[in-house]
């Protein structure tokens, strides 16, 4: 049936569908080699060369089909391929269009399509019954990860994910419109001319490769004496041709979300055999929308009965879409089972392409008399009050077995396709997304949009609108403009049942399947409601009926049915589970978009940055910020370098990049007033030219954020934040100054990145600057420790701060940050020349260790206050009011035993203690053990010669002298606490 | 995404441009050092997380930085109006019978129980 290049497939049927065979495109499918028609999908032209296996199932690993000719595709799921990254999982083989090149191929199978080691299960099936996953691998625990997981992950996996990077780049538009219409069905494309026709700006959403919906495969509908789905064509080129309307198609309405808001998915290039480089792949349109018009019609269901998953049986409106579509017919002798009249139509339409019909198999007693007698004009033999009982043929259906209802006599009817069809459900998919409620359509079966929560209205199939003037008059009054369209269809059409059909009742074990993604059966949902589930939501989950990627869109309103027959409850009140977004699969690479690689979390960069980089720095991520993190030299690992650096900083000095700092600039008349509210300490007893190491608390009491505040002037303040706590402390300030003091006359400015800021830390830290600085004496008499004032360094303006976080004479130069390279250049070359050294974030957290300064965030987690971080002195007794004062008065933030900070010095000086490690009195203790605290920050310290660490101890400081423990998995431990000073604990080289 | 219209720059822009800010009309206490414990629990601790109608604040980081205040009903989403930071409290009652609650199944099904 494949071979040579010109072979359209065997089941073409000349005259039918609307293809052009002069272009053609060729792939392959499990490595054999066809060819197709362009605008073929993967599943048309398959069936054009008679394969109808096309998988296995996911949980018995039963030969399937293909079902429908739409997104709604349970069991064609494929693998197509460009290349080896190009290559994507699980795709509806009756959504994607043939491109010529494209490799595809079955999955789930072990070792071929044909002998699948896995149907094993299918045997097995007692075992796999509803509920087996919770009930059979709930014990031991252990087992999961080593043992159930991976062996269900394998066996009942779907499709496995390329490993190799996506090389194609996705799309990102933002849209607003007045109108918009998902579906571009005889609704769609009506609603669309009428409110284009009132000026209103309109886009118009198709999810196929072109307009006309339903049109696909109802071909004897005719609208304004053309064939429908000419006359959509041509509509639809007169819409593109007015300036107020954007046509999408191969674009679906995947998510309809607050407020008008929709998410639309755009596939561009996986139709095209060689897709131009500039061309996105998919494009996520973000849809602003005044109004919403939904016309997405309405999805045929499958008949529940014995073996209904054989390839060759599928939906009949799909056998309907592959011939007059695509000029493929699904088999040469064709049985056909409903209970709706449509089905019919089906079947006029091949019996006139020369197909065989084996006979129309009706569970009604009374079909619709226009389609049976038309039937029997042509010829068909209709069986009514009959069932299909069972179906035989083992990779496709070679026969049915046929009786009437009630009787026992059967007889078989041989066939090589049997298309099916229960009715139609009413596409309420975006209806409900939008947070719309359903009402319970009693007489059709079916629920249709009852209370919208959004400026939306259905028109249409979806809106349970069937009848085509009907139909045309909604769509044509929802656009909200006038057009005069005639439309007629040949046959009204009447019928449809959901639940399982005869032969699959509460009495039988057949394996009549609801939902052919999860292989999930009537038999299983009845399991369910037998063993306590009596909400829709609970018997989905426990049966996974509805959950797998399809979303149930052909099983949701069958299993509800049996679920209610069995509960003996009317159907409405058992409940329809609530659909979500999306509508169909939607691939991360458009949602992601451009936000990938480099630009998936932008990394802040200081103005020294590139400098650092060439001077051979290591960087770690702070927040986004990018920090050189220790700078080695040739032959150097991290911890030489990190003690090299610790030691040239105590015996020389070095430089630090400090640019990543929080910088907040507080201005005003009120500015002393509002800070002294914002933190714990007092600032209007800070002169002008002073600064002061500031703690601010939450009002619950604990430490929020900590800096250097210097005061420039009475009305301006230069405030300092933690790297990481820049945004949300400036947050916190504006939500007080804004809501609760608003009468305070005070201005803030972000300037984090405004100043580049160059730490000079060290004995000669004076001697390095003192040329580069103009205009201010900086001997220790007129600018000592903690000072601050505004000066020129090598002609640009600066401010420049007298601080230390290294316990040593330090310096901290802020000049603009264009001219931070510059100044950091020279700064670095009279350090170096001085026999100092660049130094970065590791042997800056050692070196304020030695102090004993801590790290909010690393030495504190939120709930440690001021007092328990050693900082008591730090707030105010004299203040009425801070935020925090009250909450630090709170009975447990003020009782004895508190976690206090406190030194640890290991009983081996060279043990260095992990963070995060816990802290016992008693290491014999029997477990559970009682922890007393744990290590916040630890390191080896070159400049003591020794580990030193820091911990949050229960009434710590009270135990300083005592021996503790930290058991480790190999060893414990003992430490000895201290006070958290372990270098210079004068602390006179501060003030050098 | 929600649109929310900010008072201050009067135009409704994306949820992406605002940051939620807790329960509004919660002031606090003028003389709050001195308030006893319960009264410090309910200011700074208790929120009424009501369903329906409720006051939150707004602020428009990504926009005018300014804080401000919104009546939205959490079954719906629907913002019902917003206003300045530092206004009383508006009544909602004539939007609300505009408006209808729209409870999904998930959101009943607790009650039906
Ligand atoms: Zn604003």
């Amino acid at each position: 049936m494949s071979g040579s290049p010109n072979n359209l497939g065997a089941f073409r049927i000349k005259g039918a569908g609307r293809l052009t065979p002069a272009r053609t495109a060729r792939f392959t499918f499990d490595g054999k080699s066809y060819t197709a028609m362009e605008g073929d999908t993967v599943a048309s032209a398959l069936l054009a060369h008679g394969v109808h296996l096309v998988g296995r199932s996911f949980k018995y690993h039963r030969p399937r089909g293909i079902l429908s000719a739409g997104p709604e595709e349970p069991n064609a799921l494929l693998d197509v391929a460009r290349d080896s990254a190009r290559r994507q999982p699980n795709v509806r083989a009756t959504v994607q269009e043939v491109f010529d090149g494209a490799k595809i191929a079955s999955q789930n199978r072990w070792p071929s399509l044909a002998f699948d080691v896995g149907a094993v299960n299918n045997l097995l099936s007692p075992f796999f019954a509803a509920g087996f996953y919770y009930k059979t691998f709930m014990w031991p625990r252990e087992a999961w990860s080593k043992l159930y997981e991976p062996i269900i992950r394998r066996a009942a996996g779907l499709g496995v994910a390329p490993k190799e990077e996506d090389p194609d780049h996705y799309a990102n538009r933002f849209a607003h419109c007045d109108v918009l219409i998902a579906g571009a069905g005889v609704a769609g494309l009506t609603a669309a001319l009428s409110a284009a026709a009132t000026g209103a700006e309109v886009i118009l959403v198709d999810e196929q490769p072109e307009v006309g919906g339903a049109l696909h495969f109802d071909a004897s509908t005719m609208i304004d004496g053309q064939n429908g789905y000419d006359w959509a064509q041509a509509t639809a080129a007169k819409l593109a041709a007015m300036p107020n309307v954007r046509i999408l198609t191969r674009t679906t309405v995947f998510g309809y979300y607050n407020h008008g808001f929709l998410g639309l998915a755009e596939r561009v290039t996986d139709h095209l055999a060689r897709p131009g480089r500039d061309l996105p792949r998919e494009r996520l349109w973000q849809v602003r929308a005044k109004r919403v018009i939904l016309a997405t019609g309405a999805i045929e269901r499958h008949m529940v009965f014995a073996n209904n998953d054989r390839p060759g049986i599928m939906l009949a409106s799909a056998a309907r879409t592959f011939l007059n579509h695509h000029g493929v017919t699904v088999g040469r002798k064709v049985g056909v089972y409903t209970a709706h009249d449509s089905a019919y139509e089906a079947a006029f339409d091949l019996k006139r392409a020369g197909v065989t019909i084996a006979a129309i198999v009706d569970s009604r007693a009374k079909p619709g008399e226009a389609v049976v007698a038309e039937a029997k004009r042509l010829g068909i033999e209709v069986l009514t009050g009959h069932a299909v009982l069972d179906t035989s043929g083992r990779l496709r259906i070679s026969s049915m077995k046929v009786a009437r209802i009630g009787s026992t006599d059967s007889r078989k009817i041989a066939v090589d396709a049997l298309i099916v069809s229960a009715g139609w459900t009413p596409s309420v998919h975006l209806f409900s997304q939008s947070r719309g409620k359903l009402r319970y359509d009693e007489a059709q079966q079916r629920f249709l949009p009852d209370i919208y929560a959004q400026d939306c209205v259905s028109v249409g199939a979806c809106n349970g609108t069937d009848e085509i003037a009907a139909l045309i008059d909604e769509a044509a009054a929802a656009g909200g403009g006038t057009v005069a369209i005639g439309g007629e269809s040949r046959f009204a059409w009447t019928g449809g049942m959901i639940g399982a059909a005869e032969g699959a009742g509460p009495d039988t074990t057949v394996k009549a399947f609801v939902d052919f993604q999860h292989d999930v059966t009537a038999k299983d949902i009845r399991l369910a409601v037998r063993e306590g589930m009596h909400s829709i939501e609970h018997i989905k989950r426990f049966t996974t009926n509805g959950m797998a990627s399809d979303q149930g869109k052909l099983s949701n309103m069958h299993g509800l049915a049996i679920a209610a027959e069995m509960l003996d409850r009317p159907l409405p009140t058992v409940g329809l589970t609530t659909f979500r977004a999306p509508y169909t699969p939607v691939t991360y690479g458009t949602l992601v978009s451009h936000s990938r690689g480099d630009l998936f979390d932008p990394a802040r960069q200081t103005p020294m940055h590139a400098l650092q980089a060439a001077a051979g720095a290591a960087f770690e991520d702070v927040g986004n910020w990018k920090r050189a993190w220790y700078f080695p030299r040739r032959g150097e690992d991290m911890a030489v370098a990190v003690n090299r650096e610790c030691r040239t900083v105590r015996e020389v000095a070095g430089v630090f990049d400090a640019s990543t700092l929080g910088k907040i600039e507080v201005v005003g008349p009120d500015a002393a007033k509002f800070l002294n509210l914002l933190y714990t300490n007092a600032w209007d007893t800070l002169k002008p030219g002073k600064s002061r190491y500031g703690i601010m608390t939450r009002e619950d009491g604990f430490v929020y954020d900590d800096g250097v505040v210097g005061r420039l002037a009475e009305d301006r303040f230069h405030v300092t934040t933690t790297t990481g706590g820049a945004p949300r402390v400036l947050h916190h300030m504006e939500d007080y100054l804004q809501t609760e003091f608003p009468d305070l006359k005070v201005w803030l400015t972000s300037t984090t990145e405004q100043w580049a800021v160059i730490a000079v830390q060290g004995p000669k830290a004076r001697e390095i600057i003192a040329p580069l600085v103009e205009g201010l004496d900086l001997s220790n008499e007129a600018f000592p420790h903690m000072s601050v004032a505004e000066c020129t360094v090598m002609g640009v303006p600066a401010r420049l701060f007298r601080m230390s976080f290294t316990g040593e004479l330090g310096f901290e130069v802020n000049v603009p940050a264009d001219y931070g390279a510059a100044v950091w250049t020279a700064i670095r070359e009279r350090t170096e020349a001085l026999g100092g050294c660049l130094y970065g974030t590791e042997a800056m957290h050692v070196l304020r260790a030695e102090k004993g300064y801590i790290i909010v965030g690393q030495d504190t987690d939120g709930t440690v206050t001021p007092d328990d971080a050693g900082l008591g002195w730090a707030v105010s007794k004299k203040k009425t009011d801070f935020v925090g004062i009250r909450g630090l008065k709170r009975p447990d933030l003020m009782r004895d035993g508190r976690k206090q900070l406190v030194g640890l010095l290991t009983n081996r000086p060279s043990d260095v203690l992990e963070e995060g490690a816990q802290i016992v009195a008693d290491p014999n203790q029997p477990k559970p053990m009682t922890m007393l605290g744990h290590v916040t920050s630890a390191y080896w310290s070159e400049n003591c010669g020794r580990s030193i660490a820091m911990a949050l101890v229960a009434g710590g400081r009270a135990r300083i002298g005592q021996t503790l423990y930290v058991p480790m998995q190999d060893r414990t431990i003992a430490v000895e606490v201290t006070d958290t000073v372990f270098f210079d604990k004068e602390g006179g080289r501060i003030h050098g | 995404m929600l649109l929310i219209h900010c008072p201050y720059c009067e135009h409704d822009r994306s949820e992406l441009e605002f940051r939620w800010a807790g329960e509004a009309h919660i002031a606090r206490p003028e003389t709050i050092a001195e308030i006893s414990d319960e009264a410090f629990a309910e200011y700074f601790f208790l929120r009424d997380n009501d369903k329906g109608v409720t006051y939150e604040r707004w602020r428009h980081i990504h926009g005018c930085g300014r804080f401000f205040n919104a009546a939205r009903d959490t079954v719906s989403d629907r913002f019902l109006m917003t206003y300045k930071a530092g206004l009383p409290k508006q009544p909602v009652a004539d939007v609300a019978a505009t408006e209808q609650t729209i409870e999904t199944y998930e959101q009943t099904e607790g009650d039906a129980r």
